[in-house]
Order: C-alpha cells, then structure tokens, then sequence
C-alpha cells in the first residue's frame, strides 16, 4: 500500500515535470560532427541556460527529411540547421515557417545573410586544401592550381554533388569570379564547368558526399588535395592533421537555422532562435570552429581576438577574395544541373 | 517413408469407419482455423508490403506539378546516368553474390565436416560480426584498406609490394566490404542443406566405387544446391538495395541505385523522381528472379529429382 502510494507521488512529479518540460521544450536538428559541436557549446547551450528551454539535439539528411515530416504531418523538429541553398528552395517549396523578424533582432546582420524563412547563423567558405607533408606552405593559390596536375602531382578529392562544385570548375578555366553565375546560367555553360572537371577526373580518386569525409581524407593522407568547408581543414588540423586552405577564389556561403512548418513548439523555437541570434553567442562559435558570425555586432564584443577574426571567412579582408553563392541561381538550376554532374559521376 | 505412408493410409482406414462426414468437416474446420491463424500475417503482408508498393506505383507517375505524367520514367531513359547506374547495381550484385559463393561454400562445406562442437565455435565465428553494427564494419574496412591503411603498411613492410595500392574508393574496395558483410547469409543457409545431406548417400557412391571427388560432384553437390540457391538469392537482392557500404567504400564512384534514390529524394520536389527508381528497380528484380527461377527449376527437371 505504501509502496504504491510512493509510486503515485513518484509518477504525478514525473507527470508535472514533464508537462513542464513540454512548454519549453526545442528539438533542434543539424549536421553532426565537429559542426554541430561548435554550434551546441556556443549557441545552444549557453542560450538553454540563459532561457531555461530544454534543447534537445538530433542529427538529420537534410531539408528531404523536413519535406517527409511537414507532408505525413508528423513534424518533430522544431529547429534545422540547414545550407542557405537548400533553405531557399524548402521554403519556396513550403516546407518552412515564415521568421518573426519582430522578434529576432537583425538589425545588426549582414544584410544578405537572411532570409524571410531562414535566419544566418555561421558564414562558411569552400575551399581547397592541401597536405603540407606534400606540398609544403607552397601549397595552390587558385583553383586553376587544384586543377594543375603537373605543377601539384597527387591524388584529389572533391565534392560528389553539384552545389559548390561548378563554380571552381569555371574559375579554373579561367572564368573570372564575377562572371561566374552569368556563364552557368545556361545548360552550355553547366556542361563547360563539368567537363573541366571530367578532365580532372582521373586525378579524383574521391568524390566526398559530407564534412567528416573530406576533413578525414586529409587527416589519414588519403589524398593530397582536397575541396572542402574550411572549417572542418581547421578541426583536422587542430587535431594533427597536416592540412592548410587558401581562401582566394574560395565560395563565400552561409547556414541558417529555420523552423519547419507545423513544429511542434514553433513560439519556443521562434524565442530560441531570437536569443542564439544575438552577438554574444555568435561572437563565441569561432572558438570552436572557425566559422564567421552572421551577426556583424560579435566583431564589436572583443569577444573574437584579432588572430581569430583574421581566420574567419566573413572577415573582410577575407572577404574580399571571395565569390559569394549566388542563392538565386541555386533555386533555379541545381536540379538540372545535379542531373547532369550524376552524368560525369557515373561515365 | 515407406512406414510414415503405412501409418496414414491406416489411420484413414480407421476413420472412414468412423463418420467420413465428420472427417469432411474436421478437415474443413482445420483449414479455416489454419487460415485464421495466419490472417494477422496475410494483414501484415497486407499493410506493409502490397499497399506500400501498390502507392510507390502509384507516386511514381506523378509529376512535379502533382499531375499524371510519365516524366520520371523519361528521366531515366533521356539521362545515360540511370542507365549507368542500374547497370552498376547489378555489376555490383552479382559479384558480390559470386564472391560469396567462392568463399562461402568451401567454408560451408568444411563446418558441415566438422564434429559438432567445432562446428558451432566455427558458426559463431560467423555469426560474430553479424552482431556488430554494418556502419562499423565498413568503416573497419576504410580503415584496414585506405593508402596509410593496415593492409597497405604491412604488405610494404613485408615488401608485397612497393607503393600503396588502391583497394578502396573503388569497385574493389565495395567488394571486399559487401561480400564481408553478405557472407553469413550465404554460409548459413548452404551450411543447415549440408547438414540435411544423409552421410549413407556418400557411402554408397563410393561402396559402388565412386572416387571422393566424384562422389562429391554427383551426389553431394547437388544435394546442396537448394541451400546454394536459397543463399544466393537472400545475398544478392539484399545487395540490390545496399547503401552505406558503397558509399563509404565507392568512393563516391561506385553509384547504387539506393543512393540515386536518396540523392533524388532531396533533389527533386516530388517523391515521384525517387519512387520510379524504387519501381524499376523492383520491376528488374522480379523479371531477374523469374528467369532465375525458370533456371532451376528445369535443372531439377534435369538432375531428375
């Protein structure tokens, strides 16, 4: 009799703790891996304790994931990390609530790092990188060096999906960075970024599909020369890989975080994201991983010492070397596009 | 046989003098209650196999626009890529299948000689990396294969060979991975048919003077085919539909049409782009296994069973 009367108490707590943990409850899913590390010291759990939201953290596929849970009516995730690419075309597609710009404060944002359904969280660059047992310091400076196999002999990996991969294909061929996205607005123009990197092909021995790949190929020396998030070079090499990265010709790209339409806790995510939005927290995410804040005011918090902020890709100096993505161009023609690198892939 | 035939045909005599009638409806009832007793299977069958694939049909001629079209199908005859891809899949299939019956039913055939406890120590040993996640083990594979691999450092060591050579990142090194992981589903099968062989049979090939081997060829062998076949099937349709291993392994170069899936599922807007592969993936897999089937069924006819 006791007994059972010890277990109604134990379970009615259980019940209100519970119930009180589901008012303020976000499920946030990202990428995994070094990444998502970063992103949980820095934003996320800091930004629990100061708002007593309970964060619960998932890894996912992407925005085809957000498409399953938003058209089956299950949603279970309340925050996606996401490229701003994919973000775009998902919330063309629907799949995400539109942002309370009210509420999360932009005021001090770059202001093409958001948009109406995705709010910019980290500024990241594709680069290319190399294996300085190989090279030495004197590693490429373009990326018609990543495609110079008789200058730099050795093996090379790269991207196996089209975004990001097109663009260092026409610089290499001596496209200027400025034109880029005029010259692949049209199949012909897809097709001669393609088959300059059918002409490297034979030197890719591997075409990488996610972050951890590319960083682990060159922490294992699996190739010489890599192209890849920047980033995730700067984790390898803090933990003893022999990797460097030049941000000339490098893509200058951003990630957000948006709420998928119908999320379970979508007020709570909308706060949430309103608070890991603020200069504070982004000034913190370099120490983890050298991703810039999309929040210009961070550079202002003293937060980032100099020699950090000179390694972040939105820093201006590094800026200035880079060829921003072109969103627009993305929603437009990656699906042609992709169709048409799956070609080369599989010749 | 001869005895379990007696036995029957002597029940029967006893209840026909009985009531044949109540037979007829002891009969009737036993079906029903056997057909009851497996209609919640039916039903599974039922909800998650036919209705599924009937609504994968069913998507796959629908359009971006949400309307009727054929243009998922057009897809894949207009794009060479398809082509290539599915034709990998079965490359892939069918020597992983032929790998792990090279290896398989040598090992098969050395556990069912065994006495019966080394026998089962040796069946652990296979069924051991069963038990390990598939993820794990392909990453064990990366590991041992790659340039600065274990496989490569010894082999230069012990002076094999000179330079690193490429075993992963390849057709090779998906392979090796995918006939590791498949090899239990072939050994076990082949293994339990060879355990079934009576022992009599073979001591009668060679009481009649037929060498080892000869005795092996024309009464074991073909004993063992229905095990063979049954093993070959499971490993080769669940090669069809792999994932991780090739694209762990593949390096990105070996494309499985599980991967064209995933990749058109975060491509294309509708699950059509997707399901149509998932449709002509399973439509070839049919019409394969048929032949297949048509196959072995007249070698039996044949092997005069």
């Amino acid at each position: 009799m006791k007994a059972s009367l010890y277990l109604a108490t134990a379970t009615a707590a259980l019940v209100s703790f519970s119930a009180f943990a589901a008012d303020k409850t976000v499920t946030i899913a990202s990428w995994g891996g070094s990444y998502q590390e970063a992103q949980s010291k820095a934003l996320f759990e800091p930004a629990a304790e100061a708002t007593g939201v309970v964060v619960k953290q998932e890894t996912y596929g992407g925005m085809s994931d957000v498409r399953l849970q938003v058209q089956t009516g299950a949603v279970t995730l309340d925050i996606v990390a996401s490229g701003s690419g994919s973000a775009s075309r998902a919330a063309a597609e629907g799949l995400l609530e539109e942002l309370d710009y009210d509420l999360i404060d932009v005021s001090t944002f770059y202001p093409t790092l958001k948009m109406k359904h995705c709010v910019g969280g980290d500024v990241f660059s594709t680069v290319y990188a190399w294996n300085t047992e190989t090279f030495g310091d004197a590693g490429p400076q373009s990326w018609a060096d990543f495609w110079d196999v008789e200058k730099f002999p050795g093996k090379r990996a790269y991207r196996g999906k089209v975004s990001g991969a097109l663009e260092p294909a026409l610089m290499a061929d001596g496209v200027a960075p400025e034109d880029v996205y005029k010259v692949l607005g049209s199949e012909e123009g897809i097709e001669r970024a393609i088959d300059k990197i059918r002409e490297l092909k034979p030197h890719i021995d591997v075409f990488w599909t996610s972050g951890a790949q590319h960083a682990q190929l060159m922490k294992d020396g699996e190739v010489d020369m890599s192209s890849g998030w920047n980033g995730r070079f700067d984790n390898a090499a803090k933990d003893g890989a022999k990797v460097q990265y030049s941000f000339n010709q490098a893509l200058l790209d951003y990630d957000c975080f948006a709420i998928p339409k119908g999320a379970p806790n979508k007020d709570t995510a909308m706060a949430f994201l309103a608070e890991i939005s603020k200069a504070e927290y982004q000034a913190n995410l370099p120490k983890y991983i050298t991703y810039g804040p999309t929040n210009k005011a961070a550079y202002d918090l003293g937060t980032i010492d100099e020699t950090v902020a000179k390694a972040l890709p939105s820093h201006p100096d590094n800026a200035a070397l880079q060829l921003p993505v072109d969103i627009e161009w993305y929603a437009k023609w990656e699906t042609i596009a992709s169709e048409m690198y799956q070609e080369m892939l599989t010749e | 046989m001869a005895v379990a035939v007696d036995s029957s045909a002597l029940k029967q005599i006893d209840a026909s003098d009985m009531h044949e009638e109540g037979l007829k409806r002891d009969a009737q009832y036993e079906r029903l209650a056997l057909l009851g007793l497996c209609s919640p299977a039916l039903l599974l069958v039922m909800i998650v196999l036919i209705v599924p694939v009937g609504w994968l049909f069913f998507v796959s001629f629908i359009g971006a626009d949400g309307q009727f079209s054929l243009e998922n199908y057009e897809r894949m005859i207009n794009r060479k890529s398809y082509r290539r891809i599915l034709y990998t899949t079965f490359e892939v299939s069918v020597l992983t299948t032929v790998i792990c019956i090279c290896i398989g039913y040598p090992f098969a055939y050395f556990l069912s000689q065994l006495p019966r406890r080394a026998a089962n120590l040796c069946l652990i040993a296979v069924l051991l990396p069963f038990w390990t996640s598939l993820l794990v083990r392909t990453y064990a594979w990366l590991v041992l294969l790659q340039k600065r691999g274990l496989v490569n450092e010894w082999a230069i060591g012990m002076g094999l060979w000179d330079e690193p050579i490429k075993i992963v990142h390849n057709m090779t090194g998906t392979l090796i991975g995918m006939a590791h992981i498949m090899l239990p589903f072939l050994i076990l099968p082949v293994y339990s048919s060879m355990k079934a062989i009576d022992r009599d049979y073979l001591k009668a090939a060679s009481n009649l003077g037929a060498s080892p081997v000869r005795a092996f060829w024309t009464v074991f062998f073909p004993l063992s085919l229905p095990g063979l076949f049954a093993g070959s099937l499971i490993v080769f349709v669940l090669c069809l539909g792999f994932f991780v291993t090739p694209a762990v392994l593949g390096g990105g170069k070996v494309i499985m049409v599980s991967m064209k899936i995933a990749s058109n599922i975060e491509l294309f807007v509708n699950w059509g782009a997707a399901s149509a592969l998932g449709v002509v993936l399973l439509v070839l897999t049919i019409a394969l296994l048929w032949i297949a089937a048509r196959f072995v069924r007249l070698e039996r006819l044949v092997g005069g069973h």
